[in-house]
Formats: structure tokens, C-alpha cells, sequence
């Protein structure tokens, strides 16, 4: 089970998952929920926060948060550093023409704390 | 409804896949295969043999079949068929009613009846089965002969070569090799170009007897001659599976073919017959791409009947068999009629006997018309000539330049692929059409391959019309007044050469300066790793300061390379292979310590593998308290400087070339570029370095040094050239020092030395102005920039270890930093362990 149960303080549905302080500027973390894992994903240039599954669907690999990320047309993505990959944060999709797709969780930023809303998995 | 396919190939597969993609409410797919895998990629079965596996060559997991709701049964095959009654039964008891029965039985091997077939050391080569049987027995034996000189014999004598079996036999029934594609003509040249690369060929043979007690030791011809061999791989042919449909009363042709109609109905009307074991008019298609149009009817038919209606769209009317395929060593293709002679055909001939070239194009007498011809040694004109005989175009004036070898590259650009009408089918595997294409830029925006492979699916089956989908959506752009140039990606409208130039005079030191000075929006996969090592190369400060550390590739971001499973290698630098006693036993310690996978590397290191990213800065701050540094295999930098052991101990040897080595790894470590490099010092004209494949190379002479430069091993192995004679080690190194920097500045991202020099104009000679006779200029401004990167050199693990805020990013939970990913998983292998296969 969790070693820091105090980062996991329930607060109405949504989850605290961590500081703001400690995600890397323009880029992912992966944040233990359970068993889950969780990549977020700090957008510095567009002050824009996201929460995907850590898994990349094309080879099952705990990778996501560790990939770059950055824009096709606007719209924000990631790419696996397994075989570059890339999918949406926004929606989920993959964007290089396959047909897999992740999972997206809303998640917010408020006084430094970073809290994500993961009602749709449950907490093993 | 109740739909069940008999057969789990390539075509049942992809009958599969278009029937789900029709989202049929209320069907049912079963499926029953025999062999024990899922349906595979059959075409590219000798891949097996160059290290691909079986899940390389799957061409849809056990899953894929499950999440859409397919009851896939393997290693179950349908013994009988009750067709008057819908029902079948199977090897393991299902009895099963269908609406609808697909047979996909495919074909088997065509095996002849000859005396002492059935010895041990007698193959086929059909299945993964068969490869798996023939991989293990060849282990064991030394010679080997493959009966059938057609497409399939000579991939399997390649297949034996790769196995190691020297000089394979090759035994033709016919009098030349690949009888039903190549002329006589042709089929010589291919046999020369076989010879060459070690095959023996024998055509005009008929085997009489295989010889031998239990095992094979050699066979007999009716012609009265012999050869020995331990082991014979057979592909005479293929033979369809009509079995069951002889059992059910079904209509069949003399080979076993059942015959179906223009909507691949058999004679039952309930029963459907697809790929290789059906017979339409007379004939079996063997290749993939009418398989797939009969697949794509059937589904057709199935929507028609679903939707209790009698108003057919799509019938199958026979299938151009024109083939275009990479053989052992050269390429072979044939289209249309490839035989065409006579009062009313032109024949015009290209023959070259040292180039292995052939090429034949048979025209109307009246030189309008293509109808057909063959390709061997060059096939880049395979897919307009394809066209041009497929949409019956009118020729040009003279016809023969059709098949000249293309000298001036400019002009051939969109040649041909204007006159194409817009229902010319360029990808036939997905039958998709020059308008598609043409239309997937103009009003879909399609702008790269990946884009039109999304958008129409064309190139997603054997790809081999990419090239031309390529042209297509160039010269459409084109068209459009889309500015086609060489620039990085959306985010910035410049070349690498440009940024370079850019960066440099503008001072820019970080990714996101660049971004905000010369790009637009906020960056990609693509321009990231690109700038930062346009950063790196010009700057050379530590890589994951100043906010850069994101803007790396993923490699460089954790100065490690990743493996499969999620873990990174470690390789420390060990300068021209020379390591202490004391250094290896540390290197030992480590590994044990930490559990890692320890392996000698190509270049002369140890690379331990299946380190946790929160064990890296533990692992390195061991290492470098040993006197070790970063090896910089994660970066696009100087990898190894490769040596031989040279004078200080070889009697051949002419220089000291261990510690010249150990000098310009010394001099260039850390130094990023467009690309990996490597380079190797040898001590004599022996090699044993292997300098003549690398980046820069540097041989020994009684005088000095010889450098070569611009060599590469790899997919596409180049010999390097020869840049300066018996010059110093000073003088070599000032050589270096330019040519590299030379190739830093001006080589597009993610090219090698090999590839640039390719592509420059003048080549090796213009390259020799440069860096030797100073042509440009630039030699002492290029020096002093290599002395102050070479001056700005520190090793950036010390640096990450001892920085808080950089070690700190090394762990896989943020929230959790002492944990490990726990879906890390390693198997056991050999006294040490691998990552475990992908899932």
C-alpha cells in the first residue's frame, strides 16, 4: 500500500498527487495511485497542466511521463520514448496513425499543489 | 448472423479485419486456424531467419481477436463440412452451425513424389514450424540444397545462407531459375548475381532419388549426375487446401483449387472460397494482394446478405500478377506480360553483365503501348512502368528511356506520375488510387507520409509503394504552392544548417530561447532533440541545466539508454578498449551489487543493462569514485575510438595504436553532432580495428598515419574514403578536428557521415578541399571552436550526481522517490538475466 499516505489525502473527488514544485518544467512525472500509475505532465510554455495513464498501449511500457512532449497543430502531445509514439493529453488519441489510445484525468493546480481527479479507477 | 471462417492466414486475417471494420450488428466471428499461431506475416517469412521473432511476424496478437469479439480456435482445424445441413465439426469435438462459411485453407507445399523424401533432412518451407525445424537441424550440419529455383526456393536458399550453411545448391526443374516471371536472359543475370553471392545453381534438373540410410546425405538426378548434402529444403510449389471441399461435394479443380465465382461464392451459395485455395477462372492467385480484394468482396457479399439484399457492389474479375520483390542480393521484378514477342511486339533490351542489370520492356509494334516486361538488379522504375502498362498510357517518343538509368536525379522528379488518370491504383495490398492520394493533400491537408498512411491507409500493407505515394504528395504540394523545403518540423521554418548558423549568431543558449526567437508554437519530439544538440555542439554546457533537461531526447535526458521493460544501460567510457584489472573488478562489484546484465559491447566497453532510473546516480557515483565517466552511449556523440593492440605488443604492428586511440577518444568525448559517430585507430594495414567502417578511421603506416573518413557499418554498410596519407598525429588530428566540425555545421539532423558525404556535392574530393587544402577558409576558426569544446569538456554524470536538483530527477514516482517500478519484470538467461518480452 501507499508509504506517504499524507500525499494521498482524500479531498471531495479530487486526489492530491503531488507539489507543482516538483514536476519538471515542460515536461512529465509519474505519480503512484494504488497500483496505478499516473503521468503529469507540467506545459510550462502554455501554463497547462495534464494527467494521462503512465502506460504507453503500443508496447504496455510504464513510460509516458518520461517522454517529450509538445504540439501538433496546437494540440498538445506526448511521445513515448519507446518508438516516439505520440498521443494527445488533450483527448487521449494517438496522433501517429495508430489506433490505440490512452486514458486522460482532469487535474488541477491550486496554491502549489497539484490534485488530480481519478474517480474513474479504483484505488486497489 | 453466424459467419465462421475456416483458415487463420494472411487472409483470413485480413478478411477479419473488414468485416469488423463494417460494424454489423448481431454478428458472430469464429474463426478456426490449425498451426498454433495466430495468423502472420507469410510474405516476410525469411525475416525469421535475420532475427526477427514470431511476434514480429504476427500480424494481429491473440487480444486484438478478443477486444473485437472474434472466438478465435488455434491449432483446431475443421474436419468435416455437412453443407447440406450448415454445420461442421472440428478436431476437438465443436460441432457448429454457420450462416455463412469462409474458407481461407490457403495452400499447402507442393511436395514431390520422389524416392526418399520421407529421410530425415527433408524440409518444407511453408510455415514457422518449418523454420523453427529447419533452424535447429542446420545447426548440426554443414551443406544444404533447396529444390524449387522459384521466388519461395530462393528465399529459402538465402534463408540457409543466413544459417550459416555455406554455398547452398539450388536444383531447378526447369531450365532457368524463377521460370514463370524472367525470360531466359534475365534469368541468367540472376543467376550470375546468385553465384556471386555464394549460391550454386543447377538448372535442367530433375531429382530422381534422395540417398542416404536414415539421414540425407546427397541426391540423385535422372540426368545421371549426384551431390552430396546433409539436409534438402523443398519449394516446388504450392498446392490449395481444397480438401474439405472435396469431401463436401464442393466444386474443385484438378490441382484442388475450389472453384469460385465472380463473388468468390463456391458452388454451395452459402459457402465462400478466399486466397490462395480458391480457383476463379481457372487460375489460383498466390500473392497477397488479390487475396485481399477477394476478402474485401466476401465482405461485400456478407453486408449484402445482412442487409437482405440483392443489389451487388463489388465483384472480383481476376488480378494483375505483376510482382516486385527484393531478392538474395538484388531485386526482381516482373509485370504484365513479361514474354510478349512476336511480328506485332517491340522487345527493347538493357542488359549490363557487371552490374547484374536486366531490364526488358515489351512495347506495341507501333511503340505505343506498354504491355509488360522485367526488372532485375534495378526496379526503381518498377512502379511507373507498372502504371504506365496497367492504364494502357501512351509511351513517349522513344520508349527506351523508359528503362535508362536515371542520370540527372532533378529531372526525374514527378516525372511520370502527372500523366497517371486518377483511378491509377498505387497501393494494391489497400487498393487505393492516385485521386485518393491527391485528394488526402489537397482537401484533407496531408503534408507528411505518416498523414496519408492515417488518412487513406495506402503504404500500410507491404509499403512498397511509399516511394511513390512519396512523389505523389510532393508534387501535389507542389501543385498547391506549398513551399516544399528541408525545414525541421512545423515549429521552425528553417534547416538544421540555417538553425545552426542562427543559434550561433544570436547566442542563444537554451531550448526554449531558440523557440521564442526563430520557431513558432510550442515545440515537438522532432525539433527538440535536434536543437538541443545544436545547442550541445556549439556551447557544450552540461545538457540538463538551464531548463534543457526536457528538450532532450529521452536518452539524453537520463544519460542512460532505455531498454525494453522501462530499465537503462549504463556504459562507461573505457578509452580504446584499455581497462585495468582494478576497473574491471569494480565494473563486476557494481553489476553484482545492483543485479545488472553485463555484456562486452561492439566497441570495445561493458554495457550493464536492467538498471533501475533511481539506481542510476548510485550506480555512477561508484563508478566514478573507481576513476570511470560517462560513456555517452545515450547521446548522438563521439561513441568508441576502437583499437588494436598496435607496436607495443604485436609483431606487426608499425605505430602505438592504443594510445592514439586513447588521445582522440580523450580529445572527443563528450562531443555531440547530428549524429552518433565512432572511429577506430589500427596498427598496421592488417585492420584488425576495423577503421575502414567508421566515421574516422585511422591506420598506421610506416610513416604515420592514414585517415579515412565517412565510413559506416550498420543497415547500410559504406567502405570510408581515404582523405590524407602518412601524416602525423598532430596533423591528423587537425584534420579531424575540421572534418568534424565541418560535418557538425552543415549536415542535416539525424544524418551520418556516411550519408552527408553521399550527398554532397563533389564528394570525397570537394570533402579533401575542405579539410586539407582549406578551400573554405574556415580551417583555424573550425580548430579553435574544437579546442574550446574540447577545453568545456566535463563529465556529466559527475556533474548530475553532484548537483541536488538534477539527482533529484532520477526516480520513477514522484510521490514514492524510494520506489521502483514495480512492473519492471527481468527472466532468467543463461546465469544472468534479459528484460521480459514485450507484453
Amino acid at each position: 500500500m501507499l508509504k506517504e499516505p499524507k500525499i494521498f489525502e482524500q479531498n471531495a473527488h479530487w486526489i492530491l498527487a503531488c507539489k507543482a514544485e516538483d514536476v519538471v518544467e515542460n515536461g512529465g512525472v509519474c505519480v503512484k495511485y494504488g497500483e496505478h500509475q499516473i503521468a503529469i505532465f507540467y506545459f510550462t510554455r502554455r501554463n497547462e497542466w495534464y494527467a494521462t495513464q503512465n502506460e504507453c498501449p503500443h508496447k504496455k511500457q510504464m513510460a509516458l511521463s518520461r517522454g517529450m512532449i509538445g504540439t501538433k497543430n496546437d494540440e498538445p502531445k506526448v511521445a513515448c520514448p519507446f518508438h516516439k509514439k505520440t498521443f494527445s493529453l488533450a483527448t487521449g488519441k494517438c496522433l501517429s496513425g495508430d489506433e490505440c489510445s490512452i486514458n486522460t484525468y482532469p487535474i488541477k493546480e491550486e496554491n502549489g499543489n497539484v490534485y488530480i481527479c481519478v474517480d474513474s479507477l479504483p484505488l486497489t | 448472423m453466424k459467419v465462421v471462417v475456416i483458415g487463420n492466414g494472411m487472409v483470413g486475417y485480413k478478411f477479419c479485419e473488414k468485416l469488423i471494420a463494417k460494424k454489423l450488428p448481431d454478428l458472430e466471428l469464429i474463426v478456426f486456424g490449425e498451426e498454433q499461431y495466430p495468423a502472420y506475416d507469410r510474405v516476410h517469412l525469411s525475416d525469421f531467419f535475420n532475427g526477427k521473432g514470431v511476434d514480429d511476424l504476427t500480424l494481429a496478437p491473440a487480444s486484438w481477436y478478443a477486444e473485437n469479439n472474434i472466438k478465435l480456435h488455434l491449432c483446431d482445424p475443421v474436419l468435416y463440412i455437412r453443407n447440406s445441413i450448415k454445420l461442421l465439426q472440428t478436431y476437438k469435438g465443436y460441432v457448429m452451425h454457420y450462416d455463412i462459411l469462409v474458407m481461407a485453407t490457403g495452400s499447402a507445399a507442393f511436395v514431390p513424389n520422389i524416392d526418399g523424401i520421407d529421410k530425415r533432412g527433408v524440409f518444407l518451407y511453408r510455415t514457422i514450424e518449418d523454420l523453427h525445424l529447419i533452424q535447429s537441424y542446420a545447426k548440426k550440419v554443414k551443406r544444404g540444397a533447396v529444390i524449387g529455383g522459384g521466388l519461395l526456393g530462393l528465399e529459402a536458399a538465402k534463408a540457409l545462407l543466413d544459417l550459416g550453411i555455406k554455398n547452398p545448391d539450388v536444383i531447378e526443374f526447369a531450365p532457368r531459375l524463377m521460370p514463370r516471371q524472367l525470360d531466359e536472359s534475365g534469368s541468367k543475370i540472376l543467376s550470375n548475381t546468385l553465384t556471386n553471392i555464394g549460391l550454386n545453381i543447377h538448372t535442367n534438373k530433375n531429382t530422381a532419388k534422395i540417398s542416404g540410410k536414415e539421414n540425407v546425405t546427397g541426391m540423385q538426378f535422372t540426368d545421371g549426375t549426384s551431390l552430396s548434402t546433409d539436409m534438402i529444403v523443398i519449394s516446388a510449389g504450392i498446392k490449395p487446401r481444397g480438401e474439405l471441399a472435396v469431401e463436401c461435394g464442393l466444386e474443385t479443380g484438378i490441382n484442388g483449387g475450389i472453384v469460385v465465382n465472380n463473388f468468390m461464392q463456391t458452388s454451395d451459395e452459402n459457402i465462400y472460397a478466399i486466397g490462395e485455395c480458391a480457383l476463379y477462372n481457372e487460375m489460383t492467385y498466390g500473392l497477397i494482394a488479390p487475396g485481399y480484394e477477394m476478402a474485401d468482396v466476401t465482405v461485400n457479399e456478407i453486408c449484402r446478405i445482412h442487409a437482405k439484399s440483392n443489389i451487388r457492389t463489388k465483384e472480383f474479375t481476376g488480378f494483375d500478377m505483376s510482382t516486385k520483390l527484393k531478392l538474395v542480393g538484388t531485386d526482381v521484378a516482373s509485370f504484365g506480360d513479361p514474354f510478349a514477342q512476336g511480328d506485332t511486339v517491340r522487345n527493347i533490351v538493357l542488359k549490363d553483365t557487371s552490374k547484374g542489370i536486366y531490364k526488358r520492356i515489351n512495347v506495341t509494334a507501333d511503340g505505343k503501348h506498354l504491355l509488360g516486361g522485367v526488372l532485375i538488379g534495378d526496379t526503381t522504375q518498377y512502379n511507373i512502368l507498372l502504371q504506365t502498362c496497367k492504364n494502357k498510357l501512351i509511351l513517349p517518343p522513344h520508349p527506351e528511356d523508359l528503362i535508362l538509368p536515371a542520370r540527372d536525379v532533378k529531372k526525374e522528379e514527378g516525372a511520370g506520375i502527372v500523366a497517371l488518370p486518377d483511378d491509377a491504383l498505387i497501393c494494391s495490398c489497400e487498393s487505393v488510387d492516385k485521386a485518393a492520394i491527391c485528394s488526402a493533400v489537397i482537401n484533407q491537408g496531408c503534408e507528411t507520409i505518416d498523414d496519408i498512411k492515417k488518412c487513406t491507409k495506402a503504404g500500410t500493407g507491404c509499403g512498397g509503394c511509399l516511394p511513390m505515394v512519396k512523389d505523389l504528395m510532393v508534387y501535389t504540394m507542389k501543385q498547391q504552392g506549398k513551399y516544399v523545403r528541408n525545414v525541421l518540423c512545423e515549429h521552425f521554418n528553417y534547416s538544421r544548417q540555417e538553425l545552426f548558423d542562427l543559434v550561433k549568431l544570436h547566442d542563444l543558449r537554451t531550448y526554449n530561447q531558440v523557440l521564442d526567437n526563430l520557431g513558432k508554437g510550442d515545440g515537438c519530439e522532432i525539433c527538440k532533440p535536434a536543437i538541443s544538440s545544436i545547442l550541445a555542439s556549439l556551447w557544450n554546457e552540461m545538457v540538463l541545466v538551464k531548463g534543457n533537461d526536457t528538450s532532450q531526447d529521452s536518452n539524453d535526458r537520463f544519460l542512460a539508454n532505455i531498454q525494453k521493460g522501462g530499465t537503462y544501460s549504463v556504459v562507461p567510457r573505457i578509452p580504446g578498449g584499455e581497462i585495468t584489472p582494478e576497473k574491471l573488478i569494480v565494473i563486476g562489484q557494481v553489476a553484482q551489487k545492483y543485479g545488472l546484465y553485463t555484456k562486452i559491447t561492439g566497441g570495445q566497453r561493458i554495457d550493464l543493462f536492467g538498471a533501475h532510473v533511481s539506481d542510476l546516480p548510485s550506480i555512477w557515483s561508484e563508478l566514478i569514485a573507481a576513476g570511470f565517466e560517462s560513456g555517452h552511449a545515450y547521446g548522438k556523440a563521439l561513441r568508441t575510438v576502437k583499437s588494436c593492440v598496435g607496436s607495443t605488443w604485436c609483431r606487426f604492428g608499425l605505430q602505438d595504436s592504443v594510445s592514439f586511440a586513447i588521445q582522440i577518444e580523450e580529445r572527443y568525448r563528450g562531443l555531440r553532432a547530428p549524429h552518433k559517430f565512432k572511429s577506430a585507430v589500427s596498427g598496421c594495414i592488417r585492420e584488425c580495428a576495423e577503421a575502414q567502417s567508421k566515421d574516422f578511421g585511422i591506420i598506421a603506416t610506416e610513416k604515420g598515419w592514414n585517415l579515412y573518413v565517412c565510413g559506416n557499418g550498420g543497415s547500410k554498410p559504406q567502405h570510408a574514403h581515404l582523405l590524407a596519407t602518412d601524416i602525423d598525429s598532430d596533423t591528423c588530428i587537425k584534420y579531424i578536428d575540421r572534418f568534424l566540425m565541418f560535418y557538425i555545421r552543415t549536415a542535416d539532423t539525424l544524418t551520418r557521415t556516411a550519408t552527408w558525404l553521399n550527398k554532397m556535392e563533389g564528394g570525397i574530393n570537394y570533402l579533401r578541399n575542405v579539410v586539407v587544402n582549406d578551400s573554405l577558409g574556415m580551417a583555424e576558426q573550425w580548430e579553435q571552436e574544437m579546442q574550446a569544446l574540447v577545453n568545456a569538456y566535463q563529465c556529466e554524470w559527475k556533474v548530475a550526481i553532484e548537483t541536488p536538483e538534477i539527482r533529484k530527477r532520477f526516480n520513477h514516482f514522484i510521490n514514492a522517490p524510494e520506489e521502483k517500478d514495480p512492473t519492471v519484470k527481468f527472466d532468467a538467461l543463461r546465469e544472468q538475466k534479459k528484460a521480459a518480452n514485450w507484453k
